[in-house]
């Protein structure tokens, strides 16, 4: 099963700071953790909102508005993308990610589970994302 | 092994000539031809004899008839039928020959001894099937080398040191275990390939590290064994393209890469940091570090993967002081989670020794002898060895050589450890 953990946003992170030396080379262990156990499916950190945009829905009406946002600590800062055999095995990895904050400030991330393809009822729509590899696990 | 087409167009028909491209195909296809044998056929034995009647026949006929245009069709066809009439001659003496004969004569069989698609991968069928965990180590080596390599028993034998009965005899066990435990010929399905891959890569590196380094023996390296386990390491990787396929053939081109420069012109061991870094294969480094890079960008680390990092550290430092050592201490942590060893640790330990000092590598490599773990292992005394000399802890010094050196039956090593012991005085 698959999960994504999601790395919010701080007020350094919408503001650009770039993480310092100790974070990347934290973060960078704790990857090479995921690699040697299969378990890492991909992973990035996401520029800060400013960079970014939304689209507003309304029937057939579609509104584009230009970041930033203010609502920073519900925005996402960055991912981490993994495959394990149990929820268990998630929580026990999620629990070792290190603190994302610069600075070791404040920092919170988020954790979900992806649907799998096998999650739906299947059907002819679900057989055309198999084919191209949507929802493929390793 | 070879790919080539083996045939000239522009090569005359006479008897010699066409008895060269015979020998050409044979050289270039023969194993190729085998494995589809043994595909089509279900037995080692009968394929190779198969085989042998199939170009038989071509000597005969294509002087009279030309060269096929595709010659590999035409001898694994030519082999089979060789194979099934042989089947019916003996089915008037034995029922169980009459239905294989039947079987592998039948309709559906013969479209898949035409089928061209599937003989890439038969080579990979025969890889596996050699390298099954049900057959012992010592035996999938030299079945692998027999069967896939082609190399003759004497060869094998005499890289070895072994006697030819001796391995032909294991050849035949391992022959008989196949049969009999009715090893299926095929590439495993997905879920079984981590752990039939290992085994098979094991297998490369064996043969690799035997011509490599040699176990034992007059000299040093025996080259002829690791071309061998370049070429099974380049052809799996080609069928197979697995991060830790790369990982192998990227770690036996690095080393292999330092061959010339490992030894100096009389036959004695050179350590990597005393090498003359413009005799190494800059071809063979170049190869090596872009699938070294590719193993490790595939987020999935292994064994091969991290130890071909390392390589390509080595590989890419103007000289020894100029290594990047932290790199390498890390790459060994990662190493030594993956797949924990005290020798994974003892590499570590040097590769401290060389960021921080020799007293950090000292304390660490008594460490781990304190354990108890490698108090066999000659390098381990060796290493320690050659800190104390940094250390100037001379006698300390001159009896880990004397352990490293009553550990080790390698002569050009041997004379190395000598060489140091005459240095300290």
């Amino acid at each position: 099963m698959r999960f994504m953990i999601i790395v919010k946003a701080t007020g350094d992170s919408e503001a650009g700071v770039m993480p310092e030396e100790k974070l990347i080379a934290d973060m960078a262990a704790y990857h090479e953790e995921l690699a040697i156990t299969g378990a890492l499916l991909d992973a990035s950190g996401l520029k800060p909102s400013s960079t970014g945009w939304r689209i507003k829905y309304s029937g057939g009406k579609r509104t584009v508005i230009d970041g930033p946002f203010a609502e920073t600590k519900e925005l996402v800062a960055g991912y981490t993308l993994i495959q394990v055999k149990s929820r268990e095995e998630a929580l026990e990895w999620t629990k070792r990610f290190p603190n994302p904050a610069i600075g070791g400030k404040e920092g919170e991330i988020e954790v979900r589970q992806l649907f799998e393809l096998e999650d739906f009822a299947p059907g002819e729509a679900i057989e055309r994302f198999r084919e191209i590899g949507v929802g493929k696990k390793r | 092994m070879g790919e080539r087409q083996a045939t000239s167009p522009m090569r005359g028909n006479s008897a010699e000539d066409i008895q060269e491209a015979v020998g050409d195909v044979y050289r270039s296809e023969s194993r190729r031809i085998l494995a589809t044998l043994i595909r089509l056929l279900g037995d080692f034995e009968i394929a190779e004899e198969a085989m042998h009647d199939a170009f038989a026949a071509a000597l005969a006929q294509w002087p009279r008839d030309g060269i096929p245009t595709n010659p590999r069709a035409w001898l694994v066809s030519a082999g089979r039928f060789k194979a099934i009439d042989g089947m019916r001659r003996n089915a008037r003496r034995d029922a169980s020959h009459a239905a294989l004969a039947d079987w592998i004569g039948s309709e559906e069989e013969e479209a898949a001894a035409r089928d061209d698609e599937g003989v890439v991968d038969d080579r990979l069928r025969l890889i596996f099937t050699c390298c099954h965990p049900a057959i012992p180590p010592d035996a999938r080596v030299s079945l692998t080398l027999r069967e896939v390599c082609g190399l003759t028993t004497e060869a094998i034998a005499s890289a070895f040191l072994t006697s030819p009965s001796t391995l032909a005899q294991r050849i035949v066990r391992a022959k008989a275990k196949i049969r009999d435990a009715r090893i299926s010929y095929q590439v495993p399905s997905q879920g079984d390939l981590p752990e039939r891959l290992e085994a098979v890569l094991r297998v490369i590196y064996l043969v690799f590290n035997e011509g490599y380094s040699a176990s034992s023996g007059g000299s040093l390296t025996r080259p002829d064994l690791s071309g061998e386990a370049i070429r099974l390491g380049r052809l799996l990787y080609g069928l197979l393209p697995e991060p830790e396929a790369a990982g192998l053939l990227a770690l036996m081109l690095l080393h292999e890469s330092r061959r010339v420069a490992r030894s100096s012109p009389t036959g004695e061991l050179v350590l990597l940091a005393d090498q003359n870094r413009s005799l190494w294969n800059r071809e063979q480094i170049a190869e090596g570090s872009e699938l070294a890079a590719r193993a490790m960008s595939s987020r999935r680390l292994g064994p091969y993967a991290l130890q071909a990092a390392i390589a390509a550290v080595h590989a890419g430092a103007q000289d020894a002081s100029a290594t990047d050592w932290d790199r390498i201490v890390r790459l060994y942590e990662l190493l030594a989670r993956v797949e924990p060893s005290p020798v994974v640790e003892l590499n570590r330990a040097v590769a401290v020794a060389m960021r921080e000092g020799p007293g950090a590598g000292l304390s660490l490599i008594d460490a781990i002898l304190a354990r108890g773990d490698l108090t066999d292992y000659h390098l381990a005394h060796s290493a320690r060895a050659d800190l104390c000399r940094r250390l100037g802890r001379t006698s300390e010094a001159r009896e880990s050589y004397k352990r490293a050196l009553a550990l080790n039956r390698q002569a050009p090593e041997r004379r190395f450890l000598e060489r140091r012991l005459v240095e300290l005085g």
